[in-house]
């Protein structure tokens, strides 16, 4: 996967502010998940664009394969009835 | 410039302006040249994110610098700007400690420098907020928060090193060594520092060295590194008697202003 020579690949995820879901923003090399830490501060949040941040070491995610796109997802294309907007909703209700 | 630019006076403190001005100017200029020193990691770092954490330090060096020089222009009251503080002096009247001129060397130098002086600055910044001096209390809450995670960073990485691979261990060792020998200089009260403590503007020095001591000394352990024993050496880079590399230094941070004068953004 990787050289001996470099730095393993981690994920970052920020939460740009409370209350919000950590994104994907990216990945950095780091020797170890502490400094992954480090790097993504100095890499992903010199905006001021998190509150939190997230690494995963990319080896640990455990990913689907896009050549089984088709039997992972397309069974679901004809199924619309599943989304929710068969429903009269009430002029009431606000927020659903 | 600064949003700290300016709110408070230079009021609660008896020292002689004079005095406080050349005070002011020592951390601004050791702020300043370490600024410029990690700067030159540009374009050269081991990687790409460390590059951006070399040159997040600078900027935030560069940040406090600013606000001491500013603070200075105003102490000394004879119209000269910070620009002109910052690169039309000449090499003595540059008044950092000369740990922070040493050149990078390899990267374990160059963390070696900035864990000795981040650790020191931290001690420093966490003392001054408390300075009878009502703006540098203010420029030290602000900057302490960035020395808080400097610190952190070379730490870090001299633990990494000290205690990674054979050729880590010696590096960093050896950068310690070399370096040690200006760590002196910042615990060695002169008159100017006695002056500064006794009015309340800035900590003892020996209460400084001895927090800063028990920060190093575990750091070291934990980086499996020998504290290097003190030798009688002394530099007085905080009285203008510089090492020789802080002309070649100052050639590369002044050229624009001295090609270009009044040249800005």
């Amino acid at each position: 996967m990787q050289s001996a020579n470099e730095w393993p690949l981690f994920e970052i995820f920020i939460r740009a502010r409370s209350g919000i879901d950590h994104k994907h923003v990216g990945s950095v090399h780091a020797s170890d998940a502490q400094l992954a830490l480090e790097h993504a501060r100095d890499v992903y949040t010199r905006r001021l664009e998190g509150v939190s941040i997230w690494v995963v070491r990319s080896s640990d995610i455990v990913a689907s394969d896009p050549a089984d796109a088709e039997e992972l997802f397309e069974p679901a294309r004809d199924k619309i009835y599943r989304h929710p907007t068969f429903y009269d909703i009430p002029e009431e209700v606000k927020t659903l | 410039m600064s949003e700290l630019a300016g709110t408070t006076s230079a009021v609660g403190s008896d020292a002689p302006t004079e005095a406080r001005f050349r005070y002011v100017l020592r951390l601004a200029d050791t702020s300043l040249i370490l600024a410029q020193r990690l700067g030159e990691w540009i374009g050269k770092a081991p990687a790409l994110e460390e590059e951006l954490g070399l040159a997040n330090t600078a900027l935030d060096l560069l940040g406090q610098a600013r606000l001491f020089l500013s603070y200075a222009t105003e102490l000394e009251g004879r119209g000269r700007s910070e620009d002109e503080l910052a690169f039309l002096r000449d090499q003595s009247a540059y008044l950092n400690f000369a740990l922070v001129e040493q050149p990078n060397g390899d990267f374990a130098q160059s963390i070696v420098r900035q864990f000795l002086v981040d650790a020191y600055l931290l001690e420093l910044y966490e003392a001054l907020q408390h300075s009878a001096d009502a703006r540098l209390a203010e420029i030290a809450a602000k900057a302490v928060k960035e020395a808080r995670y400097h610190a952190r960073y070379s730490a870090g990485w001299l633990i990494r090193l000290g205690d990674g691979t054979e050729e880590s261990h010696m590096r960093s060792q050896r950068a310690l060594d070399t370096l040690w020998p200006f760590v002196r200089e910042l615990f060695d009260a002169d008159e100017l520092d006695t002056q500064m403590a006794e009015a309340k503007v800035a900590p003892s020095l020996d209460a400084i060295e001895r927090l800063w001591s028990v920060r190093v000394d575990e750091v070291l352990r934990q980086a499996m590194l020998k504290r290097p024993t003190t030798t009688p050496f002394k530099w007085y880079g905080k009285r203008g008697e510089h090492s020789e590399h802080l002309g070649y230094l100052l050639a590369d941070f002044q050229y624009m202003q001295r090609a270009y004068p009044g040249a800005s953004w």
